[in-house]
């Protein structure tokens, strides 16, 4: 270890060994099953189940934890998959303290909810390791479906087409699937490379043919799929990523957190990934927590975020900016970046203090520097590349019902598409619902 | 601090807590264990006749039936009686009762049911020095199938004639353990006492089969692929054993009859339920064979914290309080109304009030759109399970209607006390004149 903490740049190896391996570990390792049964045992069975309610893919969780406590947590997994087929990933990244653990009775009774997240992977882990592929596909219906994006939305609506009869191929721009899943989540939620081994689960239904390294608009038309297929399912993600529009913020070391956020996940030996020893994350969401807290556990000395509203505004759940703030990141609220400064290499960030008026949020006199040598953009990402046609709202895919774009025969679903929160599980659940909608007017829209 | 001294049947001891004729007191290094933990009294381990040593199995003794976290709920177990010579037993109880003057020690016996053996084991009990002896008629397992245990104790004519000697032939003070294994628990106690007994003990062990391994398909414990019925015990037995001593204390024909409580026993409330129902003390197995002999501690704490609360100077102010208030269901008072009440600030809105009530009650609970229960008074009678199936302590109760109130279910005025023997719809009705 030739770098520490205090080493001055971008460098590499600031850690030893063993921290970066302790670092990255599993953040909420797998309950063991004494752990699972006691965890079970506290789920009251709630009649008409808030949680329930709240899950977007709508888990039947207290027949799952029931199923769980009662020693079949491979029955358990079913339960989940058959709503949510991503539940395994689901169960490492869902922000539950805002979803099913936040209206947990138990949470209202104790603020202590029962660990639905937890249990979902004890379950989904038991039946995977097994092997086992729990669904079968219907008999052949001789269409044939196009998925663009291997991420959650597409995965989640190949793996309900294909169940239902239907030959489905997916278009994914990068060289691996899994999207989000692979490329944008903080390391330390999902280890062991367990979202390409989960694509390999799902694919095991069969009928779906994924090809990799091909983008809508670089590689394949919507013209040339709805000419080649009888539907199509856009799921593409948003590839574009929001600009500072500040002076100096093309000076080197300033970098999209997304793409540091995909190399990291890429790395096999983190000590070879340079991180700065003073990181600042512009943005408020999970993307900026997630590249906050991944810098700092990289080993750099000083990593703040700043976002230009109040903690309150942050999409970021409370429970993930405890998490930061647990973790060493400084968070400083109602700042926007004026100016990043420098000679070649950013040195400093300028901020101004923001204030909100009737008029919208303002920029006060006052300002602030931080030192920097990486800074890291984390201000929301934008959609890319949208095929000629599609009605936009919002500046995404404009969509009704599950998922209907404005032109006929293709759906859209996941972050691309207009409606509902960016998460991994409305992403699984919009993807299902197109599925479904597809299957529907495949089979029985035929006639009509 | 409540004095928990106890004088049972003439045999005194520093508090009311013995531990049962059981595992825990089939040696001299558990009972002096125990006697040094704090435990008021011991029944030793039911020795058997002169000759070869009883054998055990080799096998689990033991099988669990377990609640959430592996806490034990119950017990059930085919050991037999002392697997130890009768002589090195009674040289231990010698030593242990010589040293521990002030605990009571009593010998537990079981041996064929003829005059010559009962006459010659008590023969070798009496200079132990031992404050008495209790007759196990109760177990159900292994030595009922030689004619011995609970085969004794569900005829009530035998448990005479065997306690009968016991009196004839011993000055020592006669404990008569029943077994719960039986329709009728008065008769055999009301037997005991024809035959001359101090005192009776219960509830022995229930038959049981505690569960199937469902890979192997053999009850458990499970010795060599087969299992065999055992006896249980433990929190899980305990209401069972309250019926039996509260049938036994309310009972003309016995009442007055001195009564050692047993059956999962497990806190000091447990055992402060039994002696209101009538028992003069309580005997303690398979909450110490779960925590250990330390728990006596927390008994004598409870106790004497519960007693002093109460003003009970001695454990006599406790025994056989409630048991006037253990009556026969035709003299329930039909007058008194309650109904459910929800305390909505305590509600955290599980909805199991709801669908215990909607599936399986009376459709008596409302639930509106934001999962707000309300009870329906002109539906609820006041049945009680949805305070049962509650997981907020205090958040149902139950509203006692006033005299003179309109039950909303019924649309009568609550009324004074009338119970089922005067009611129109009863045929032998006895009209009050």
């Amino acid at each position: 270890m030739t770098n520490s903490q205090l080493t001055p740049g971008v460098v590499a190896g600031r850690l030893a060994a063993d921290d970066y391996a302790r670092n990255f570990s599993d953040i909420a390792p797998r309950l063991d099953p004494h752990e699972a049964r006691v965890a079970a045992d506290r789920c009251y069975f709630c009649h008409d189940a808030p949680c329930m309610t709240a899950c977007p893919t709508s888990i039947d969780i207290p027949l799952f934890i029931r199923q769980i406590a009662t020693g079949t947590p491979e029955a358990a997994a079913r339960t989940i998959l058959s709503q949510n087929i991503l539940g395994g990933m689901c169960a490492r990244v869902c922000p539950t303290e805002t979803l099913c653990e936040q209206v947990c009775v138990r949470e209202t009774a104790e603020g202590n909810p029962v660990e639905i997240g937890r249990l979902q992977r004890f379950a989904t882990d038991t039946l995977m390791d097994k092997g086992v592929h729990p669904f079968t596909r219907a008999a052949a219906t001789g269409r044939r479906v196009a998925v663009v994006g291997a991420g959650p939305a597409g995965l989640s609506a190949a793996h309900r087409l294909a169940m239902k009869g239907h030959e489905v191929t997916v278009y994914d721009g990068r060289a691996k699937s899994g999207g989000l899943n692979e490329f944008g989540i903080a390391s330390y939620k999902t280890t062991d490379g367990f979202a390409q081994a989960e694509v390999e689960w799902l694919l095991q239904i069969g009928g779906i043919t994924v090809e990799n390294g091909k983008a809508l608009g670089r590689d394949i038309t919507l013209d040339d799929l709805r000419a080649g297929f009888d539907a199509v399912f856009l799921a593409m993600g948003l590839a574009g990523v929001n600009a500072l529009r500040v002076e100096g913020e093309g000076r080197d070391g300033v970098a999209n957190a997304v793409d540091f956020i995909a190399e990291l996940r890429q790395t096999a030996d983190l000590s070879n990934l340079p991180v700065g020893r003073d990181v600042v994350v512009i943005g408020g969401g999970m993307t900026a927590v997630d590249a906050a807290v991944q810098s700092k556990l990289l080993g750099a000395e000083n990593v703040t975020i700043v976002y230009r509203r109040g903690k309150q505004g942050m999409s970021a759940s409370e429970h993930e900016q405890d998490h930061a703030a647990r973790c060493g990141v400084r968070i400083i609220h109602n700042a926007a970046p004026v100016a990043v400064h420098g000679n070649g290499a950013v040195r400093e960030v300028e901020f101004a203090y923001t204030k909100q008026t009737p008029e919208g949020l303002k920029l006060s006199s006052e300002t602030f520097r931080l030192r920097a040598d990486q800074v890291f953009k984390a201000i929301g990402q934008t959609l890319q590349g949208v095929p000629e046609g599609l009605a936009i709202d919002g500046g995404k895919i404009a969509v009704t019902g599950p998922g209907r774009t404005s032109v006929k025969g293709v759906w859209a679903g996941g972050d691309c598409a207009s409606g509902g929160e960016d998460l991994t599980v409305t992403a699984v659940a919009e993807g299902r619902d197109a599925a479904e909608d597809i299957h529907a007017s495949l089979t029985g829209g035929q006639d009509g | 601090m409540a004095d928990l001294t106890t004088n049972f049947i003439g045999i005194k001891s520093p508090n009311p807590f013995w531990l049962a004729s059981a595992p825990p007191t089939d040696k001299e290094y558990n009972v002096r264990r125990a006697f040094e933990a704090g435990w008021g009294g011991v029944v030793w381990k039911t020795l058997g006749a002169e000759g070869p040593p009883i054998v055990n199995v080799n096998g689990p003794r033991y099988g669990v039936v377990h609640g959430a976290d592996r806490r034990v709920l119950g017990i059930n177990n085919i050991e037999l009686i002392t697997d130890r010579p009768l002589e090195v037993n009674l040289r231990e109880i010698k030593s242990v009762k010589r040293d521990y003057p002030d605990r009571a020690l009593v010998i537990s016996l079981m041996v064929p049911c003829d005059e010559d053996s009962w006459k010659d084991i008590l023969k070798r009990v009496e200079d132990t020095g031992a404050d008495g002896v209790e007759l196990n008629f109760g177990c159900p397992h292994g030595m009922a199938e030689r004619g011995m245990g609970s085969a004794v104790g569900q005829v009530p004519e035998y448990i005479e004639m065997v306690t009968r000697w016991v009196k004839q032939f011993s000055r020592m003070p006669c404990i008569v353990k029943l077994t719960p294994n039986i329709t009728d628990i008065r008769r055999p106690a009301e037997a005991a006492k024809r035959g001359g007994a101090d005192a009776v003990s219960l509830i022995n062990t229930i038959n049981s089969i505690t569960s199937v391994d469902l890979d192997n398909f053999a009850p458990e414990p499970t010795i060599d692929g087969k299992g065999t019925h055992g006896g249980y015990c433990g929190p899980a037995v305990k209401p069972i054993a309250l019926n039996m001593v509260a049938e036994i204390a309310r009972s003309a024909e016995t009442a007055g009859l001195p009564i050692s409580g047993i059956g999962g026993v497990t806190t000091w409330r447990d055992a402060a339920e039994f002696m209101a129902l009538g028992a003069g003390n309580v005997q303690v197995c398979t909450a110490a064979m779960t925590y250990g002999f330390k728990i006596v501690q927390e008994m004598i704490s409870g106790l004497s914290q519960y007693m002093d609360e109460k003003g009970m100077t001695s454990t006599a102010d406790l025994v056989g309080r409630a048991v006037p208030n253990v009556t026969d269901w035709q003299y329930l008072n039909l007058n008194y109304v309650t109904k459910a009440v929800i305390d909505q600030d305590a509600c955290i809105k599980c909805g199991r009030c709801y669908a215990a009530c909607e599936d399986t009650s009376h459709q008596a609970i409302a639930m509106s759109a934001d999962r707000t229960f309300t009870v329906k008074e002109d539906e609820c009678v006041a049945c009680n399970l949805c305070l049962d199936v509650c997981p907020v302590e205090g958040c149902i109760s139950m509203r006692e209607l006033a005299l003179g109130e309109v039950d909303q279910r019924t649309g009568r005025k609550v009324g004074t006390y009338a119970n089922w023997t005067t009611h129109p719809n009863n045929p032998s009705a006895q009209a009050a004149e």
